[in-house]
């Protein structure tokens, strides 16, 4: 296949995918007539922070909260404690703020476009699917019969540009809009939550997060509600030297149910860009929220050249009595991955799982784990990770368990299985148990292995090549944390493993 | 169809010969025997054709219909016919059964320039199969091999090779380990892949298996080498008299 030819195909997913974008409420968000620049000028202060929230139309008290966090964000100095090796970031040479550029001026960046990850995205089916999603057609065509909605809010760069099924959801009372959007909408709601269970304050790249952030996702799940159909975030990220700073807020009422999936990609740039979002959950009695992540950002080339470098908050506050959550991840793209969801186990018999495959393939880093924080009497917690490394990656699981004096009776079930593809890459693990009652009990299971050999000779016996046979093996190795997932997550998972893990045997 | 050339075969750690001269023929839609003592390199010879690391050839060659095997990737000989059905099977956690025929098959067809079976045809045709070889559906959703009997595992190899309907079977020990009505329904299933086409290197230690599944010759193995090679009536002999007269008479 010639250049041009790859090009071309590009061009033409990017155009669909484009205007599918645009027929979908673009013009109503005001982008072509609003807007004259793509980009906030580069570096931070209290100017930009002032402009990311004018351009969102916000009110005072949301500009106010916004540049506390900034100030506070001044004082503070980047971690250093995860097992992360990259150059020092210069937060003054990133833009913070982009809206998606106009069709017209997309062909230039088309050169730059490398032919393998178009490759990737044609085995993933992502632009097909992206199309799909951000149309709202119904379910995957792997679904059962009946086809399962996915309401969408899409957000590029940091703008979100459009949610699907919003009146569907509205007739059950569900509210799933964009986070601006809920700030001028929502405001009781986002006043008595946001930051509730992630402060301002909390962490360094939280607390830049909280000043810059440009958009995100919010919902608020009424009492009693089941929410009717799986709710999606979609991120891509596809301006260059662009930071971005999503924020989510989820609300489950008491006794209501929703199930939350995020998806993420961005192209190939050269460069190392910025991902510091924050997802808070707020979980009330008897309600349940599943939080499923496939995280697919731009890993870096086989050399480690460019990637995101992805630094994340998530954290669940299981607020009250019988409160439920849990976290699905499967971690394979980004160059630096510092991410650990965590529950909050306030409520009496509260429940936290988190379940989570991390795949670190050729310079990749990946730091992630969870924090169960046992409050509540009776609270329960089980972990189950699975990593893999390959190449020269090198993947630690950091997980804390604590059980405070009040969580009586409490039980942590943490099983930690790592899997090594080749002898360049490394695995570390990292558990901090802290027990200070005497009835609850923790309880730590962890594995290293080697991909066995056996196991690939077998699989190659039977016709399939070394690659599939790597894949198969390390799907069945990540298979708890597969069925944890959505339906239709979970074979864009397996088909994900498969992909990262190209080129790493041989 | 088969053809082994004087092969001689070392181990790659360490200073080990294990085939010294290993010369052996199987034309198309025959069946032939191979008997030996314990340690004498059956299953060595199995894996050496089939391409399992660790082992290096010295001398000799193994041809499949004139072309060397010797320089193809295992996945490459599956694609061009050889099956071997595990002395012992191996397990793979997380990986259902199912999953994974449907893998090997596709993978299989894919390498020939076929199309994909969907999953309407690839469910009829494994199902019947499996009901032949009495492989319930439960067995079939369980991880590949994981906590099976050692007779499951057996008659679960019969099922891949029925799915996968290679040209060149190779069974290693297939009967080992199998209960009476196992034993006639793995041979069954053996004896209805038999074909014109279609040839078996079958190796045993019990002339009870070559009862069912008729074999054309009989090769006996000692040390690394065929040293006797005769009709049916070999096993039978060997099943008397154990492998002392025929290993003494080869010298
Ligand atoms: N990886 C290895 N390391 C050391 N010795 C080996 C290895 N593989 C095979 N051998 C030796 O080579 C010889 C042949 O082994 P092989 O398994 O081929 O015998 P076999 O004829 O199949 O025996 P059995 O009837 O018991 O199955 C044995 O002595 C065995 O110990
Ligand atoms: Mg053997």
């Amino acid at each position: 296949m010639t250049e041009t030819t790859d090009l071309d195909v590009r061009e033409g997913v990017d155009r669909e995918t484009v205007e599918t974008v645009q027929n979908m409420g673009s013009y109503k968000y005001g982008w072509d007539t609003e807007i004259e620049m793509d980009y906030a000028p580069k570096g931070l202060n209290e100017d930009i922070v002032r402009l990311i929230s004018e351009k969102n139309n916000e009110p005072e008290w949301m500009t106010e909260w916004r540049l506390e966090a900034f100030r506070r964000w001044q004082t503070m100095t980047e971690p250093k404690w995860a097992m992360l090796n990259y150059p020092e970031i210069d937060f003054q040479d990133q833009y913070y703020y982009a809206r998606p550029k106009s069709m017209e001026e997309k062909p230039k960046s088309l050169d730059e476009v490398d032919p393998k990850l178009l490759a990737t995205y044609e085995k993933l089916g992502i632009p097909l699917k992206e199309q799909m999603i951000l149309a709202g057609v119904e379910g995957a065509d792997e679904a059962p019969a009946e086809g399962r909605k996915v309401a969408v809010d899409a957000v590029f760069d940091s703008v979100s540009v459009g949610t699907t099924f919003k009146d569907e959801l509205a007739k059950a009372g569900v509210i799933f809009c964009s986070i601006s959007e809920a700030i001028r909408e929502h405001p009781e709601l986002v006043k008595k939550y946001l930051g509730s269970v992630v402060p301002q304050s909390d962490n360094f790249f939280a607390t830049l997060n909280s000043a810059v952030f440009s958009d995100g996702s919010f919902v608020y799940v009424p009492p009693g509600v089941r929410c009717p159909m799986e709710l999606s975030t979609y991120f891509r990220i596809n301006a260059e030297n662009t930071g971005q700073f999503e924020r989510t807020l989820i609300i489950a009422d008491k006794g209501s149910y929703v199930s939350y999936l995020e998806g993420c990609t961005a192209p190939q740039r050269d460069t190392n860009q910025l991902h510091a979002a924050v997802v808070e959950l707020v979980i009330l009695e008897d309600a349940e929220v599943k939080y499923s992540t496939v995280q697919n950002w731009f890993p870096g080339d086989e050399e480690g050249k460019g990637g995101i470098y992805n630094f994340v908050t998530k954290r669940a506050d299981c607020r009250e009595a019988r409160a439920k959550v849990m976290w699905t991840q499967v971690e394979t793209g980004s160059a630096i991955t510092w991410k650990y969801p965590s529950c909050i186990l306030r409520g009496d018999e509260s429940q936290g799982e988190f379940y989570s495959i991390a795949i670190a393939n050729n310079f990749q880093q990946a730091d992630t784990g969870t924090k169960m924080i046992h409050l509540g009497k009776n609270t329960r917690s089980r972990i189950v990770s699975k990593g893999i490394s390959a190449g020269k990656a090198q993947n630690t699981y950091r997980g804390l368990v604590t059980m405070h004096p009040k969580a009586t009776n409490s039980r942590n079930y943490t099983q930690c299985d790592s899997l090594l593809i080749g002898d360049q890459c490394g695995a570390h693990t990292v558990p901090y148990i802290e027990v200070k009652n005497t009835s609850s009990r923790v309880e730590h299971e962890a594995t290293t292995s080697k991909v066995d050999d056996d196991q690939l000779f077998y699989c190659r016996s039977r016709g399939m090549d070394e690659e599939e046979a790597v894949a198969l093996v390390v799907n069945g190795f990540c298979r708890e944390v597969l069925q944890a997932l959505p339906m239709e997550f979970a074979m864009e998972a397996q088909s994900l493993v498969a992909i990262s893990l190209e080129g790493s045997v041989g | 169809m088969l053809k082994i050339d004087n092969l001689h075969v070392k181990l790659e750690e360490e200073d080990k010969q294990i085939l010294k001269g290993l010369s052996l023929e199987v034309p198309a839609g025959q069946v032939h025997a191979i008997m030996g003592p314990n340690g004498s390199g059956k299953s060595t010879l199995s894996y050496v054709l089939s391409g399992r690391d660790g082992y290096e050839v010295t001398d000799g060659d193994a041809t499949l219909d004139g072309e060397s095997l010797l320089e193809m990737e295992p996945e490459e000989r599956a694609a061009a016919g050889l099956f071997l059905a595990f002395q012992y099977p191996v397990e793979i956690p997380g990986v259902g059964n199912m999953t994974f025929l449907r893998t090997a098959v596709n993978a299989q067809r894919k390498a020939r320039g076929q199309d994909e079976l969907s999953s309407g045809e690839f469910l009829k045709i494994v199902r019947a199969k499996a009901k032949d070889l009495q492989i319930d559906a439960e067995m079939l959703k369980r991880p590949v091999n994981v906590g099976f009997s050692g007779g499951e595992k057996k008659r679960n190899e019969i099922l891949q090779m029925a799915m996968l309907e290679p040209r060149m079977c190779i069974m290693d020990e297939t009967d080992s380990g199998l209960d009476v009505d196992a034993m006639r329904l793995v041979s069954e299933g053996v004896n209805a892949l038999r074909d014109a086409g279609r040839s078996f290197l079958v190796i045993t230690h019990y002339q009870r298996l070559l009862n069912h599944i008729k074999p054309d010759v009989v090769h006996i193995m000692s040390n690394g080498r065929i040293v006797k090679s005769g009709g049916p009536e070999l096993a039978l002999e060997v099943e008397e008299n154990g492998y002392g007269d025929l290993l003494a008479e080869a010298g």
